[in-house]
């Protein structure tokens, strides 16, 4: 009697604890654990300044997880991220340098552009039916295709103005909390309104889990398909113009290295790679968990072996397989 | 009664045969029409020469295109190939070298490395029960990293006798390369297909589900389509060695090697839903792959357009398969 719904609705805490995914909860230890360890070999790791930083380093990499987590809520995938982040920052970089009000413009024009590259890729997912993995690939070649074309002639501005540079290192509230992670914040509270409240987003959940049951039900899901691709392009290309504002130039490849942690850190937050299941909490802690390992082992020292990239991989890969082996296994293949 | 309910004779399944080998037809046709198209065009006409510089470059993607394959049959997806080739390719840097019992030897070495990879992944997604795309991304994290210590900085050496025979040409002038090539398919690939192995991969692929329900064992099957595909990238990494002379950790290349993987195999007639489609397609895709490239050089495309109209007949050529949505009389059967 105690598991019937009545007297789960009594106890607050009971039902607070039943709320939480066991893979968040898990995720947000492995967070708690990391910064421990890393706390043993040098204090500061625990410092407000050095967490304050590794979320503004994280706010970029969450805004490209958020899309992707969408996309992944629908059962598909998005490969053409590392060029659509590419496309946002470079376009907006070159907006930046049309006249007196480029400036004004560079960051619209950079996001729309990835929005025109997501909604193509919705229509050939949503309308044309290719599987996703490939159409998307095919959407990054050409996206990076316009680019080389682009820049190969002509050379278009690629630095950053000051909007866009604030935007990503500056600090407007008091002067403590970066800019970027008073971004991450109002995307993510609007993606979590969307998600839990709206009609959109319990479309999305219902596409993931049967996309033919989710049309009997009355819903064009077609169409949500190609909005969340497009939604999920205009974060990319929105993370785009942070990160070149971040580093004040845009370049090509600069979105290269961004596409295999995106992925991880929407799985390592518990959300389900064949769609339908995932809570954006767990994007959050994903993000943070994969930008902690990440700055943890460039900046850890162990006497007598020198740490390098090789190194950095090889942890890094066998973490993320160790920490979904602790909570992400799939069901068992049965009748 | 039973006799009479197994219709099924040979000689009068060629519908079925015609529609199963549908898609390496069609990529077979293609890539006949473009290289006829490309020899045509090519400054020096047909030679050998040209040939074997096709070849060369087609073969390699054909072998990671054949390693993906496997992967591709069960339903699942390998993004780990390119690693695995890299990795391969540093390890043989080192000891594919010396006498030539010592090179049989380090080659012997390499394949093993690549099998052992391909076991790791196998692993991981049978018994761990993790999704093949995560694995092989975290997988292939470790892979790049163990190459990475293996070879810091590009180097290395190779033994370069057997290195200009395997680029070279054979009396005639058959590009070894592709002599070889058939030689690793007649090996590996014609018995896979014919053995009882071989079907399991392929029951897999359709239905995990109905598969198990038929008592077939799923598991051997699926574990060694991924120490295949393992395999076939460590022989793709021996061959790049013997085409550079060096060995070099490139995330670069192998990022392109695992993505122009997946796009040889779809273009190949491989179903990325599993269970559709053949290895010889996937190398027929790899060389369409190959082909678009030399096509856009020897029609003088300003070299600043390629990559974009490279990108362009890539995404135009994954779309084909959507000429099925004209046959389709129920919307539901969109959802399938």
């Amino acid at each position: 009697m105690t598991d019937s719904p009545t007297s789960a609705k009594s106890g607050f805490p009971r039902s607070f604890l039943r709320s939480i995914d066991p893979a968040v909860a898990t995720a947000f230890a492995c967070i708690l654990v990391l910064l421990l360890i890393a706390a043993t070999t040098n204090p500061d790791f625990l410092s407000p300044e050095y967490l304050l930083i590794q979320l503004q380093s994280a706010s970029f990499l969450a805004m490209m997880s958020t899309g992707m987590m969408l996309v992944i809520l629908l059962g598909q995938i998005d490969l053409s991220l590392p060029w659509i982040i590419t496309v946002g920052g470079m376009m907006s970089t070159a907006a930046a340098g049309w006249g007196p009000w480029g400036p004004a413009v560079a960051i619209p024009v950079g996001v729309l552009c990835g929005v025109i590259f997501g909604i193509i890729n919705g229509i050939g997912v949503a309308y044309l039916r290719v599987p996703s993995m490939i159409f998307t690939l095919g959407i990054n070649a050409v996206a990076q295709g316009f680019m080389i074309m682009r820049t190969g002639g002509a050379a278009p501005q690629d630095m950053a103005p000051d909007s866009m540079h604030y935007l990503a290192t500056g600090r407007f509230l008091f002067g403590v909390i970066p800019n970027p992670v008073l971004v991450w914040i109002v995307v993510g509270a609007v993606i979590v309104f969307l998600l839990r409240k709206t009609v959109f987003g319990r479309a999305i959940y219902a596409i993931g889990n049967r996309e033919a049951a989710a049309y009997l039900s009355g819903i064009s899901t077609q169409r949500v398909v190609v909005a969340v691709f497009a939604i999920s392009g205009g974060l990319a290309a929105f993370a785009g113009t942070l990160l070149a504002g971040y580093s004040t130039k845009a370049y090509q490849g600069m979105g290269d290295p961004y596409l295999l942690p995106a992925i991880a850190a929407v799985v390592l937050g518990g959300t389900s790679i064949l769609g339908g299941r995932g809570t954006y909490i767990g994007t959050v802690a994903g993000v943070i968990l994969i930008t902690l390992l990440q700055s943890i082992l460039s900046v850890i020292r162990i006497q007598g072996i020198e740490i390098t990239e090789a190194h950095r991989q090889v942890v890094y890969g066998i973490v993320i397989v160790a920490m979904l082996l602790l909570y992400g296994r799939g069901a068992k293949v049965t009748a | 009664m039973t006799d009479q309910a197994l219709p099924i004779s040979h000689g009068s399944d060629w519908r079925y045969r015609l529609g199963e080998h549908y898609g390496t037809l069609l990529a077979l046709a293609v890539f006949v029409i473009m290289f006829a198209v490309y020899a045509l065009k090519y400054p020096t006409g047909f030679s050998a020469d040209m040939v074997q510089t096709a070849a060369s470059k087609g073969v390699l993607l054909a072998l990671v295109a054949v390693a993906q394959t496997f992967v591709v049959l069960t339903a699942g997806i390998d993004l780990s190939v390119g690693m695995i080739l890299v990795l391969c390719n540093c390890l043989a840097s080192y000891i594919v070298i010396g006498s030539p019992v010592m090179t049989v030897l380090g080659i012997v070495g390499v394949l093993a490395a690549g099998l052992a990879c391909g076991a790791v992944n196998g692993v991981i997604v049978i018994y761990g029960r993790l999704q093949p795309i995560v694995t092989t991304i975290a997988t292939g994290a470790v892979f790049f990293g163990i190459a990475l210590l293996l070879r810091p900085q590009p180097g290395g050496d190779v033994n370069e006798d057997l290195a200009d025979w395997m680029t070279g040409q054979l009396p005639g002038g058959i590009p070894t390369a592709a002599v070889v090539l058939v030689v690793i398919m007649l090996v590996i690939w014609v018995p896979f297909r014919k053995s009882m192995l071989g079907r399991v991969v392929y029951a897999v692929g359709s239905s995990e589900q109905a598969a198990y329900m038929s008592g077939l064992h799923i598991r051997r099957a699926k574990f060694a389509a991924y120490c295949l595909s393992g395999l076939l990238s460590a022989i793709g990494g021996i061959f790049i060695t013997f085409v550079t002379y060096t060995g070099e950790a490139s995330s670069a290349n192998a990022n392109a090697y695992t993505l122009n993987s997946i796009a040889a195999v779809v273009l190949g007639g491989v179903s990325l839903f599993g269970g559709r489609g053949s290895a010889v397609g996937a190398i027929f895709g790899a060389l369409i792959f190959r082909t678009i490239g030399d096509l856009l050089f020897v029609f003088d495309l300003d070299p600043l357009w390629q990559p974009l109209f490279l990108g362009v007949v890539l995404l135009f050529s994954v779309c084909l398969g959507s000429f099925r949505l004209f046959r389709i009389r129920n919307r539901l059967e969109l959802f399938g």
